[in-house]
């Protein structure tokens, strides 16, 4: 991979956000918004709940890590829509860009902007809501590394579909997210989902991360047993999701999709 | 159709027996011919005759069911990103996208053609194509003329050795399209640049193109100059031949 091409397509994004900084409000304001709803849900939870339990930090915290995950998700994915909806194909890929290069400056671009959205979430929550999520130290990093990966397979796996379906699929990634959090058992222990639930939960790394979440903030060690396989999980999900998009590419290449698809994009 | 005798360090493009097939319909049949440096080519035929199919698989856009395509020495197939870093094209359905300026576009597919000094590049382009006044303005706000300028300066950021134009003055009107029309055969005689070019527009066709190729129903029919092809076919002007070409059945050509 060559880090021109690269910092090509992550300096239109730039572009992009420089030329209509309006673009830069949806990062800012659904983040702020979810922090302060669950943040003042979370303050009258504790104040009628009798159990003594804090809720801040197992709920506000569970919001704030899915919210960077799925924002890293979205940000791969709005890059990718970018050129779908500016028609841009024929003059990207017949370029000496590789997909592989093409498909990081994506992923560079969405941890620029989810960075963004993440700032904006801990200094809420920390100032507004008395979250001290930076506690929970070294795991944190982990716990975030591992929601990172699973967003930017997401994010991929996403593009490949708007690639291999056409433009008008862009509407079966945005609920992805909201699909997968029942399942990913983001506000509660997995024990309290249904067996077949629970199966599906064990092939999704954001359950190990929130898992292991709570077992931290309830003062037991961090969770290694929970974290490696989570981990595994989501690396091996990435691959996956990175050699679909290399097919589905090479499917669009041999089939004329690829110089197709900015005449489908009109229509 | 190839042309032995064009010395291949003086080609720019050579397609060898190129085909693509979806199932059980041909767009493009057993091509061949080679496009020299400095050299500007023609290339015609009727809607649906694999004029696009063709430029498609040259720009590593489709994938050929058969054949080669060669960009100077290098085979795309082979390798793609030298192959491609000597390429470019200009296309009146692919505009640049809209929401960037002239020069943020530059930059932009500078970067993705590893153009070194491109600051400077950027400039010169700029100047050339008297963009500079529009150079912060965002493409998608550019008259035709405009756009078909910033679209040809893209097109050049890399310098390239072979330069695909399909129908780069479609959307010009007389005086915009002949100051095109110049800048590109400066650019092909100055610049040592092949250029492949498609047009409707026979007349503009026999005034730039230094051999035409006929395409009908993914095959070659004829091949020549253009101010000397009609009449050896028994056509007036090129128009003409044209139009018979589009017209007439492919068994009778061939045969």
């Amino acid at each position: 991979m060559r880090i021109r091409p690269i910092a090509g397509v992550v300096l239109r994004q730039i572009y992009l956000l420089r030329g209509s900084p309006v673009r830069l409000f949806p990062m800012i304001t659904w983040v702020a918004i979810d922090i302060v709803l669950w943040g003042f849900i979370t303050r009258y939870l504790n104040s009628v709940s009798g159990s003594g339990m804090n809720f801040v930090p197992t709920l506000l915290g569970a919001v704030l890590m899915w919210d960077f995950g799925t924002r890293i998700m979205q940000g791969v994915s709005t890059a990718f829509l970018e050129d779908v909806w500016s028609r841009n194909f024929l003059n990207l890929f017949a370029s000496p860009l590789l997909i592989s290069e093409y498909v990081t400056g994506l992923v560079i671009t969405s941890i620029l902007t989810s960075s963004l959205g993440l700032a904006v979430m801990l200094l809420l929550a920390t100032t507004v809501f008395g979250l001290h999520f930076l506690a929970m130290g070294a795991t944190l990093a982990v716990f975030l590394l591992v929601l990172f990966i699973f967003g930017v397979t997401l994010g991929i796996a996403g593009s490949a579909i708007v690639l291999r379906l056409g433009p008008a699929s862009e509407w079966l990634l945005w609920p992805l997210p909201a699909v997968l959090a029942p399942f990913a058992a983001v506000f509660y222990p997995l024990a309290t989902l249904p067996e077949w639930m629970q199966a599906v939960a064990r092939c999704l790394p954001p359950s190990y991360v929130f898992e292991g979440m709570r077992a931290v903030l309830a003062g037991r060690p961090a969770p290694i047993g929970l974290l490696a396989p989570g981990a595994a999980i989501a690396a091996a999900e990435l691959l996956i999701a990175a050699y679909v998009y290399g097919r589905v590419y090479r499917h669009a290449v041999r089939t004329g999709l690829l110089a197709r698809y900015s005449a489908e994009s009109s229509g | 159709m190839t042309n032995p005798s064009i010395a291949e360090d003086g080609v720019a493009l050579r397609i060898q027996n190129l085909g693509k097939r979806y199932g059980a319909v041909t767009a493009v049949d057993d091509v061949s011919f080679a496009v020299k440096r400095g050299e500007i080519v023609g290339l015609l035929g009727p809607n649906g005759a694999g004029k696009t199919t063709t430029i498609n698989m040259i720009l590593g856009l489709l994938e050929p069911t058969a054949g080669t395509v060669r960009i100077g020495h290098v085979d795309l197939r082979e390798n793609r990103v030298a192959a491609l870093s000597r390429t470019n094209f200009a296309a009146v359905y692919a505009a640049l996208p809209g929401n960037l300026t002239v020069t943020e576009n530059l930059r932009f597919f500078g970067l993705l053609y590893g153009v070194h000094g491109l600051r400077k590049r950027v400039d010169e382009l700029i100047e050339e194509f008297e963009l500079m006044h529009l150079r912060h303005t965002k493409c998608g706000l550019l008259s035709s003329g405009e756009q078909t300028r910033a679209a040809l300066a893209k097109a050049l950021i890399n310098r390239p050795q072979l330069l695909l134009l399909d129908e780069p003055t479609a959307s010009l009107d007389p005086s915009a399209a002949q100051i095109v029309r110049q800048k590109i055969q400066g650019l092909a005689r100055i610049g040592r640049c092949g250029i492949l070019w498609t047009s409707h527009n026979m007349y503009e066709v026999e005034a730039v193109c230094d051999r035409v190729l006929f395409l009908s129903r993914g095959k070659i029919l004829l091949e020549g100059d253009p101010r000397t092809l009609p009449g050896l076919h028994g056509a007036a002007t090129l128009e003409e031949l044209f139009i018979r070409v589009a017209r007439e059945p492919l068994a009778k050509e061939v045969s």
